[in-house]
């Protein structure tokens, strides 16, 4: 079944996160008019390499990192346009929220949240936007050591792939909706190097059921399922910030011993619904059409507890 | 492209004195003595591909190096191919394993475990950024050729003739594959002499390695990024705008 | 690409406050427009860079007719154009004044 992202509706909260641009995510997810963006719009930081590749730039080049405030929460943020470049990290979109995190040592806020929507590196500019995913991922596990919990929200357009999917694994937690997709190589991706008999990339329910938020967060990828609203994902958030581990050998060696039992149980899977089973869903194929309040009373009634180690 | 250096001769040049370095599946784990105390050794060898069972190995035994404390230095030796790309290794989370093993590495560099990544062969896209370059310090071999696609993908991708995009990766390091463009982004700190013994090399950039990261300013020096650390540092400058604001009350 | 740049006089100021406002997204079909309150109160100008060549005539016509209706003096307005229709590039004006005169 094809997963629909909520009708446009007025009051911000109610707004489909899917359907939302980067900056009205922002607006919505943060205490009223509380954001306050760096490097904005008007200082037009704009990519130095796409004009070689004859292509538009934008003026915040699909990253735009701020403060604000979350319930009176002080908290820096980071959103990804999903829709210029498909939110690929550039030379300067990776280097703002390199900048973000490594300020985060200096204001300590109550979390930095980053709102995730990219297919992973930019081609134009890969080499300094892989280098840049590796800065903010060493940037990351510097500001969780500190105490500063780093949470990641995936409910866009694009996903969260590539090196997207790397860094969404280095954070303490993560909420993702239905319209979230979170893997490395993107279903195109394994298609174009494997052939469709490996992945089959039109067929929708297939991507959504393998990289969609309701199999993430039954493996325990990700620690909150929500609806696809922008109330949703601040409720959400809110319920992350205290609740984050810390960055130590102590989280990393429950995680070692989470992901080693995961390939034990469910290394000879083909298919989700197959781990869904062994998890202890009694009708796998009806996961995909449960609402998030009939997913969280499933969540609810099996009998492993979830797995928060990351 | 001068050759690769083959994993054996990089071992022997390492550790003239023998050492407990082994391979396996393409995996290569172990350790060797350097300057009186103990080098750990993780890997990837023959251009294999990372996949989930693989990472979750290798980051099994930086998490041993951790526990067991001290100070031991971890070298990670890269010759790989991208990640695994399976339908199965997507199913399961690859990149939590991945991102496991990044952390796994930038977890015992904190901890006074100093990284230190030598490319020698190829390294692509996932599986770079979970290995070699989660590393605090990443030095090459000559004949490293690490990429994030190659030029005939970028083209499908960027719908640009093959004929104009190498020309421009003659002038534009930014998106070309090879190792002297990852050395001209700063992600590749120093390309190493192969003619010379590697433990000594190894062990001096262990000893220089940098306390920040500062992949970002090599990049700007040697013109590969020429705006991103400008553009971090803006950052935290209007971060830090905030901080004088809130602290005086404002 | 194609940068393209109009200057037109206005009989009055855009009315309200904000000192600036973005608006919209460059993706195909689509755009981003920058407004800023930083010019002369009779003066409106434009700097659009398109990634579709040859359509100055038909942005000529379609900034004069916004500024027709809308007489936004005082504003300089910067475009990031991926390829939209005239009538996505008149709303997304129309939507940038609008934020521009909020209080």
């Amino acid at each position: 079944m094809e997963w629909k992202p909520v009708t446009l509706s007025a009051a911000p909260l109610d707004q489909s996160w899917y359907e939302a641009s980067a900056r009205a995510r922002l607006a919505g997810l943060l205490d009223a008019d509380s954001f306050q963006e760096f490097i904005g719009p008007e200082q037009r930081m704009m990519s130095p390499h796409l004009p070689l590749f004859d292509l538009p730039r934008a003026f915040d080049d699909g990253m735009i990192v701020g403060h604000g405030l979350l319930e009176a929460q002080p908290v820096l943020v980071a959103a990804q346009e999903g829709r210029f470049m498909g939110g690929a990290f550039g030379e300067i979109h990776g280097a703002k929220l390199v900048g973000l995190l490594r300020a985060a040592l200096h204001l300590k806020p109550a979390a930095v949240l980053i709102l995730f929507d990219t297919g992973g590196v930019r081609l134009q500019e890969a080499n300094a936007g892989e280098t840049a995913i590796a800065e903010i991922m060493r940037a990351i596990a510097i500001a969780r050591a500190a105490g500063i919990p780093v949470i990641g929200l995936i409910g866009g357009r694009a996903g969260c792939y590539g090196g997207g999917g790397l860094v969404a694994g280095t954070c303490a937690r993560l909420v993702i909706s239905e319209g979230g997709r979170l893997s490395v190589s993107g279903p195109e991706v394994i298609e174009t190097n494997r052939g469709a008999e490996e992945f089959d990339s039109r067929d929708r329910a297939l991507v959504w059921r393998t990289m969609g938020g309701k199999h993430r967060r039954l493996l325990g990828a990700a620690d909150a399922f929500v609806d696809d609203t922008i109330g949703a994902f601040r409720a959400a958030a809110l319920a992350a910030i205290p609740a984050a581990p810390a960055f130590d050998l102590a989280t990393l060696e429950a995680e070692q011993a989470r992901l080693e039992a995961r390939l034990d149980r469910f290394g000879d899977c083909t298919d989700a619904t197959e781990i869904w089973g062994r998890l202890g869903v009694d009708d796998p194929t009806a996961v995909p059409g449960l609402t998030t309040e009939a997913f969280d009373a499933l969540l609810d009634r099996l009998p492993e507890g979830p797995h928060h180690a990351r | 492209m001068p050759d690769k250096m083959p994993l054996d001769a990089i071992l022997a040049s390492l550790f003239p004195e023998g050492h407990a370095v082994t391979l396996a599946d393409g995996l290569i784990t172990g350790d060797g003595p350097l300057n009186g105390g103990r080098l750990a050794v993780i890997g990837i060898d023959g251009d294999t591909a990372l996949g989930i069972e693989g990472a979750c190995h290798l980051a099994g035994r930086v998490l041993d190096v951790v526990r067991a404390g001290g100070a031991t230095p971890i070298l990670v030796l890269i010759d790989s191919d991208s990640q695994r790309m399976s339908r199965r290794d997507e199913l399961l989370g690859l990149n939590e394993y991945l991102a496991h093993l990044a952390k796994a590495l930038l977890l015992a560099d904190a901890q006074g475990h100093p990284t230190v990544g030598l490319l020698y062969g190829h390294s692509a896209a996932g599986a770079f950024i979970a290995t070699a370059l989660a590393t605090r310090v990443l030095a090459a071999l000559p004949g490293a050729h690490p990429s994030v696609m190659d030029l005939p993908s970028v083209a499908r991708v960027t719908k640009l003739p093959l004929e104009t995009l190498q020309a421009m990766a003659r002038s534009t390091p930014v998106f070309a594959p090879g190792l002297d463009n990852m050395v001209q982004t700063g992600a590749v700190q120093v390309v190493l002499d192969p003619d010379k013994p590697l433990g000594p090399q190894v062990g001096a950039l262990i000893a220089e390695s940098p306390a920040d990261d500062t992949r970002d300013a090599l990049g700007l020096a040697r013109g590969g990024r020429p705006v991103a650390r400008d553009i971090a540092a803006r950052v935290v400058g209007e971060v830090q705008g905030v901080v004088v604001r809130e602290a005086q009350g404002a | 690409m194609e940068k393209l740049s109009f200057r037109h006089t206005t009989q009055k100021a855009l009315p309200g406050a904000k000192a600036s406002a973005i608006t919209g997204v460059v993706a195909s079909g689509n755009l981003e427009v920058l407004l800023e309150r930083n010019l002369a109160p009779d003066i409106c100008a434009f700097e659009i860079d398109t990634a579709i060549n040859g359509y100055a005539e038909v942005w000529a016509a379609v900034v004069a007719d916004f500024v027709a209706r809308r007489q936004p003096g005082g504003l300089t307005i910067t475009i990031n154009d991926g390829g939209a229709r005239p009538d996505t590039v008149s709303l997304r004006l129309a939507q940038g004044a609008r934020l521009m005169e909020m209080p």
